[in-house]
């Protein structure tokens, strides 16, 4: 099939099969946001405690590394072998990969703020929980943001390989790995959703980025 | 009397019938790991390495000469960027499957989509390092007479090593990483023995773990080996 017309028809299966993916779309986005929400609850307060007490540093390195070193399909099917084929395995498995982007920008967005600044919160009195919440928060926001969109970005992308996993309400994966029943045209299609969905995704929290960057900029 | 039985017994073939362990499918089985290394284990990891190096260097040269050009003419590299954001959006099992169809079921067909995926990665972080070498730097080095290819070669390209090379970390970690996907496709790598270990019922938990893990090995030693590297190429960054 010719790359060009390949392309055409995936463009037409998107209006002639909507109802379809719209459906694989939702179950897509509910796997991917479920576990980033669980993984920001998990990633975010330890990585601002560790960057809050300045220690960690190795460990929020090695996080990330090993992190981006997990091989996805290795750890779905872990989960599993572990937890039986289903939504929660593959949203366990999708957690573990948002954890380290969050976790490491979590930690450098707080260890990076201006020592100064936080003695000044502490001579003013303010408990170390206040400091973390009120100054320590807002000051690396950016940064934090940045790294929430990056998981965000990685796990909606990456939510699809519950399609080869094998997973009943594989969302848009599901229509990816089988070309059999969908057609190239099909999967290409399922593929510019993905794609659109991540896009999306990078947009929206790159707004919220940029909003959170302005609020802290210095006003002239 | 050895070699000889006696007769009229029963004659069972014996053709192994594993271990305990392995009869129970528990966690990890050691002497399955040892047993099938020569055969499985270790060709699937020759062959990732190699598709990872690969990979790594027609991606490192694709987008060292695109990161010369957005960062020589500024113009192009909202473009530029954007269009090597795209590609990694694109999720690698849909490039995998298309692929198929057009470059069959080859090594090239996992190959190209690991390469635009590394693409995204090394552009971002070669641009951003030759950007941030301080107006002050350039400044001087124009005050010093030097050309400015020698500005390049001698000033802008030293001072970014270090983003180039957290970008190659990356890169090389996430190829790692994602060629196991493409085994699903195509037997190649370690994603192969993983695949394997999925397809039979209830999972071979010890073929899962030992390949699992040695990519996760392969890919912290490639990082600890870059970082020593990145190290070695400046020198001047040690003195703490």
């Amino acid at each position: 099939m010719m790359l060009a017309s390949l392309f055409i028809e995936a463009l037409r299966f998107i209006p002639d099969n909507a109802h379809l993916l719209l459906d694989k779309a939702v179950e897509t986005a509910k796997l991917a946001f479920t576990a980033l929400g669980i993984a920001v609850l998990i990633a975010l307060p330890i990585g601002l405690w560790l960057g809050h007490k300045h220690r960690g540093l190795t460990f929020a390195l090695g996080v990330s590394s090993v992190g981006r070193a997990l091989p996805t399909i290795a750890l779905i099917g872990l989960f599993i072998a572990w937890l039986g084929v289903g939504f929660w395995n593959v949203t366990a498995a999708l957690v573990v990969l948002g954890i380290p982007p969050i976790l490491t920008n979590a930690y450098f967005a707080v260890d990076g703020v201006d020592r100064d600044v936080v003695e000044a919160a502490r001579g003013m009195g303010l408990t170390e929980r206040q400091i973390v919440t009120g100054v320590e928060l807002p000051l690396g926001l950016p940064l934090l943001l940045a790294g929430i969109r990056t998981a965000a970005v990685f796990v909606v992308a990456t939510a699809t390989i519950a399609g080869i996993a094998g997973v009943q309400a594989g969302g848009l994966g599901q229509i990816m790995a089988n070309p059999v029943v969908y057609g190239q045209p099909g999967v290409l299609a399922a593929a510019f959703v993905v794609a659109a969905m991540a896009l999306l995704t990078n947009f929206a929290l790159g707004l919220a980025q940029q909003a959170a960057s302005r609020r802290m900029a210095p006003r002239a | 009397m050895i070699g000889f039985h006696e007769a009229g017994g029963p004659v069972i073939p014996n053709f192994g019938r594993g271990t305990d362990c392995l009869r129970n499918n528990h966690w990890f089985c050691p002497s399955w790991v040892r047993e099938n290394w020569g055969d499985t284990l270790q060709p699937a990891l020759i062959q990732h390495i190699e598709l990872t190096l690969v990979v790594v260097a027609i991606g490192f040269a694709i987008a060292f000469l695109l990161a010369l050009a957005g960062f020589r003419w500024r113009f192009l590299d909202p473009p530029l960027g954007a269009a090597t954001d795209v590609l990694y959006t694109l999720p690698s099992i849909a490039l995998f499957t298309v692929l198929v169809s057009i470059t069959g079921l080859e090594v090239i067909t996992i190959a190209i989509p690991l390469v635009a995926y590394t693409l995204f990665i090394l552009y971002r972080n070669i641009v951003t390092g030759l950007r941030s070498v301080p107006a002050d730097v350039l400044e001087s080095a124009r005050g010093m007479g030097l050309t400015r290819r020698q500005t390049f070669t001698k000033v802008e390209l030293p001072l970014a090593t270090p983003a180039i090379m957290a970008g190659l970390r990356i890169a090389t970690v996430s190829t790692i990483s994602i060629a196991t996907i493409g085994a699903f496709f195509i037997n190649y790598g370690l994603g192969t023995p993983i695949f394997d270990a999925l397809g039979v019922a209830d999972i071979f938990r010890t073929k899962l773990l030992a390949a699992g893990g040695l990519v996760i090995l392969l890919a912290l030693v490639a990082d600890v080996l870059l970082s020593l590297l990145q190290r070695a190429l400046t020198p001047w960054s040690r003195t703490r």
